[in-house]
């Protein structure tokens, strides 16, 4: 691999910069791998990096359908955090924190991750109180989090929208290490390293069906480039976010706990720094927002709230969420927006992911990541190889399993029930 | 926005619904054993495709409606009452 440093920048500026060469190719799928990863979204792309770096299976292919990061891997807000209080979920995003505070350095790949802090409003002392309890849990886990009382808040953040009755600001919870990446950049990070590694990344590829032998899986049915084909590998692992359900069906696992829906997501035309952390409006809106380094206003809101494996969102969540945002940040009343969008994704039944071996032999299971799944991205992939190559968990994914909604040990942080628009 | 021909007060907005999810979801009886119960509450097919979907006309006339949308066209091609001994009786 070529390196990337300030003194290859600099050398290029030397040498009309024609040394640069492409840091992935199209290679041509080989008959069998150890191990088919179906999906180059984040997770797909980070858990064949950490197969090859941290277990030394490099025979490895990524098959995605579109164009790598095409899905929610490009589609989302980038928010980055582990403010999570039930175990299951605490030990698996610190992990995943953990992992991105190192990442630029590990992939030599600038994925610029900004430790911004994450700032949640609370517009209410029932807020307030129910919100230090979640804190207080973080803090007990070792997760780092603080309060800004309303001056400290004012002081931080002047423009939020203060001097109105409707919704009175008593402060905000706070983790500090908390932020946003670009996402392109994370995609393009591990794909470049991954492909170092030897692994192939095979795009324009769908798998359309599975091969098995004896009630094992042991190969994908692909269609690539509009052309069918097999390959065969001794194990298989989904990371295809909201169509989990789709190939589970056509793997033989059934029904799972998960509904897919979309999320919109939106950008305004560049401005001068005015948010320099992550602002989220919860509670009586759903509202979050934060400020990407072109100076993009980049914000989201609810789910559209019906099964949807459409990418298009609806005009009526638009509508809300212009509305939160008037109501929490009228000062980008004149702002324009530039772009809107949407993805689907694998909302699961307790609103947390699952990352697990299966019932079928050489089949193994990435999903469940609702609208949270960019931050999970290097804990996601991390966990699913050591899954994969190990054949039993991570101790960061051991509760992450698929047999707690049997057993009743949901992950429910919002309390919501098996409701998966609500979580 | 989704049009849902209410079969009471005709075309209305998706925002006056709430959607309640997969209707073909039928509930045992309280005594049924943990397994179908496991599988009511937490499994779904999930289509990509045809799907039958309660619609809750909340902000209408609060009928519960079973409606026939593709999850991925958005396609709306029915929607009838849920509760079938009413459903009965206009015929
Ligand atoms: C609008 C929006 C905002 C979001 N905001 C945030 C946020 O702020 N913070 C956060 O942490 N998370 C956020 N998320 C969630 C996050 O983006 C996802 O949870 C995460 O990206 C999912 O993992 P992934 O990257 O592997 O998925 P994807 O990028 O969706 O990857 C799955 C891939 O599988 C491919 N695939 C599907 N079927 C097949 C097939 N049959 N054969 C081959 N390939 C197939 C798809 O083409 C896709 O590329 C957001 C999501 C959306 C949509």
């Amino acid at each position: 691999m070529q390196r990337y440093s300030a003194l290859a920048v600099l050398w290029g500026g030397l040498t009309g910069q024609t040394h640069w060469k492409p840091v992935w190719g199209r290679p041509e799928p080989k008959g069998h791998y150890d191990v088919i990863i179906v999906g180059g979204g984040g997770h797909g792309l980070a858990t064949a990096y950490y197969l090859a770096k941290e277990h030394g299976i490099t025979n490895v292919a990524v098959i995605e359908k579109g164009w790598l990061g095409g899905g929610n891997a490009g589609r989302n807000t980038t928010i980055i955090r582990s403010n999570y209080m039930i175990e299951g979920n605490t030990e698996f995003y610190e992990h995943s924190l953990k992992l991105w505070e190192n990442l630029s350095q590990e992939l030599n790949f600038n994925v610029m991750f900004s430790q911004r802090a994450h700032v949640s409003l609370v517009f209410s002392a029932a807020e307030r109180d129910a919100t230090a309890r979640r804190y207080n849990l973080m803090r007990l886990n070792g997760i780092d989090g603080e309060f800004w009382d309303p001056a400290e808040l004012r002081r931080r953040i002047p423009h939020l929208n203060y001097d109105q009755g409707r919704f009175e600001i008593f402060g905000a919870y706070v983790q500090p290490r908390a932020g946003t990446a670009r996402h392109d950049a994370v995609n393009w990070g591990y794909a470049r390293a991954a492909t170092a590694l030897g692994i192939d990344i095979i795009q324009n590829c769908e798998v359309t069906g599975f091969i098995r032998r004896a009630g094992a899986l042991i190969g994908v049915e692909t269609r690539r480039d509009g052309v069918a084909g097999e390959i065969y590998a001794d194990k298989i692992g989904l990371a295809v976010a909201g169509h989990t359900s789709v190939l589970a069906h056509k793997a033989g696992l059934g029904k799972l706990p998960l509904e897919t829906h979309k999320l919109q997501a939106y950008v305004s035309e560049p401005i001068k720094p005015i948010v320099d952390q992550v602002i989220v409006f919860g509670g009586v809106g759903h509202f979050y927002i934060s400020q990407s380094d072109k100076g993009g206003m980049v914000f989201g809101g609810d789910l559209d709230s019906y099964n949807s494996y459409a990418q298009k969102g609806n005009l009526p969540v638009y509508q809300n969420v212009m509305a939160a945002c008037m109501q929490i940040l009228p000062c980008l009343g004149r702002v324009k927006l530039l772009r809107q969008w949407a993805g689907v994704m694998d909302m699961s039944m307790d609103g947390s992911p699952f990352i697990t071996k299966t019932d079928i032999p050489g089949l193994y299971l990435n999903a469940g990541w609702c609208y949270g799944g960019f931050k999970a991205t290097p804990g996601s992939g991390h966990t699913f190889a050591h899954t994969i190559a190990r054949d039993e968990p991570h101790w960061a994914n051991a509760r992450l399993t698929l047999e707690r909604y049997r057993e009743g040990r949901l992950i429910d942080e919002s309390g919501h029930g098996p409701v998966p628009k609500l979580h | 926005m989704l049009r849902i021909p209410c079969p009471f007060c005709g075309p209305r907005d998706h925002t006056e619904f709430s959607y309640e999810g997969d209707a073909t979801v039928v509930y045992p009886a309280l005594d049924a054993s943990e397994e179908a119960w496991f599988e009511a509450v937490f499994l779904r097919d999930n289509p990509r495709g045809a799907h039958s979907e309660v619609w809750h006309h909340i902000q209408g006339c609060r009928s519960f409606l079973i409606v026939e949308r593709d999850t991925l066209t958005h396609e709306i091609t029915g929607a009838r009452l849920a509760h079938r001994p009413t459903a009965e009786a206009l015929k």
